[in-house]
């Protein structure tokens, strides 16, 4: 029996090497190829012809830019319109890695710190230039909220800077802690599954069909929760507070 | 204490955070409910807040059960 980590290898489908660096292309890029063909083609084919009175297709397409829509709206205001595509953009990826990851024999690309990190760092690059493009050097005041009185800010000054450095690790561990963690206690009631036997099996057995039920809803969350979070770091950099 | 003992104790140890997120999200779910109970036209917003603290509680307990299982495979 393969044991649970297992699950989380990366196997080269093809090899290929360019400048001594490892560049070949792996089952986790053929899940991010498959989750941006299946997504892209999805927007392409509903979005067509599209109706007054709208098919299932259309309903779904529409309810998911609404969504994200009124989160950019709630979120960032109207100012945040013009940044409503890369948070679109960001939703979908991790909803189809985290999704994707759901279906059996499938691999999960958000289970890998790799590709969160990559994901929260280029959120996190971004945020910090545009708050320097749109504001200066006024974006400093970022980390000096107003009102602290004088004594307190030697104190509070470095806790606001630490806060705003550690937000590209706690966003990407985030989303892969979860994921991992999610798709190894599968693995693990399904490994009890085998190693207790058809009459006492059938417990973990009904367990993991509440797990993966449960699964689906993290792995909504999940994404809700990393959009969210770019959502406020992006008003950060735009408002400042 | 030989090497294997110690990484199984501290394995458990790294688990003990549980403790306070348990609470933790105990509380958000007794006061989320405890608010729809008054006030049930707005669970529509407090729908979205609640998911949203859940998940960053709830994300603390992942934390701490990945730095259990890299003790304890890694």
């Amino acid at each position: 029996m393969a044991g649970p980590l297992k699950q989380f290898e990366i196997k080269p489908l093809i090899p290929i090497e360019i400048a001594g660096y490892d560049v070949s292309f792996t089952n986790s890029a053929m899940w991010m190829a498959i989750a941006i063909i299946t997504s892209l083609a999805f927007f392409l084919i509903v979005t067509r012809k599209p109706q007054i009175i709208p098919g299932r297709g259309q309903v779904f397409a529409e309810s998911m830019y609404q969504f994200i829509a009124g989160m950019v709206q709630d979120n960032i205001g109207s100012k945040g319109r013009e940044y409503f595509p890369l948070i679109f953009t960001i939703f979908v990826v991790v909803l189809m890695g985290n999704m994707l990851g759901m279906i059996p024999y499938a691999f999960t690309y958000t289970s890998h710190i790799a590709v969160t990190m990559g994901l929260a760092l280029a959120i996190f690059l971004f945020v910090t230039i545009l708050g320097f493009v749109k504001h200066g050097t006024h974006f400093f005041s970022l980390f000096c909220p107003e009102g602290v009185p004088l004594l307190l800010k030697p104190l509070i000054i470095p806790i606001e800077v630490l806060s705003y450095l550690i937000r590209p690790v706690t966003l990407s561990v985030r989303l892969f802690a979860n994921m991992m963690a999610g798709h190894l206690m599968l693995k693990v009631f399904a490994g009890f599954s085998v190693t207790m036997g058809i009459a006492l099996g059938v417990i973990p057995m009904f367990f993991n069909v509440a797990l993966i039920g449960f699964e689906f809803l993290i792995a909504f969350l999940q994404a809700y929760v990393f959009t969210i979070l770019s959502c406020i770091y992006l008003k950060d950099a735009i408002e400042l507070h | 204490m030989e090497l294997e003992a110690a990484k199984l104790i501290a394995a458990a140890i790294a688990l003990l955070p549980m403790f306070g997120v348990g609470i933790g999200l105990g509380m958000i779910f007794a006061s989320y409910n405890e608010a729809v109970g008054r006030n049930p036209s707005a669970a529509e917003v407090l729908d979205k807040k609640f998911f949203l603290t859940f998940a960053l509680t709830e994300a603390l307990a992942i934390f701490a059960l990945v730095v259990s299982l890299i003790i304890l495979f890694g």
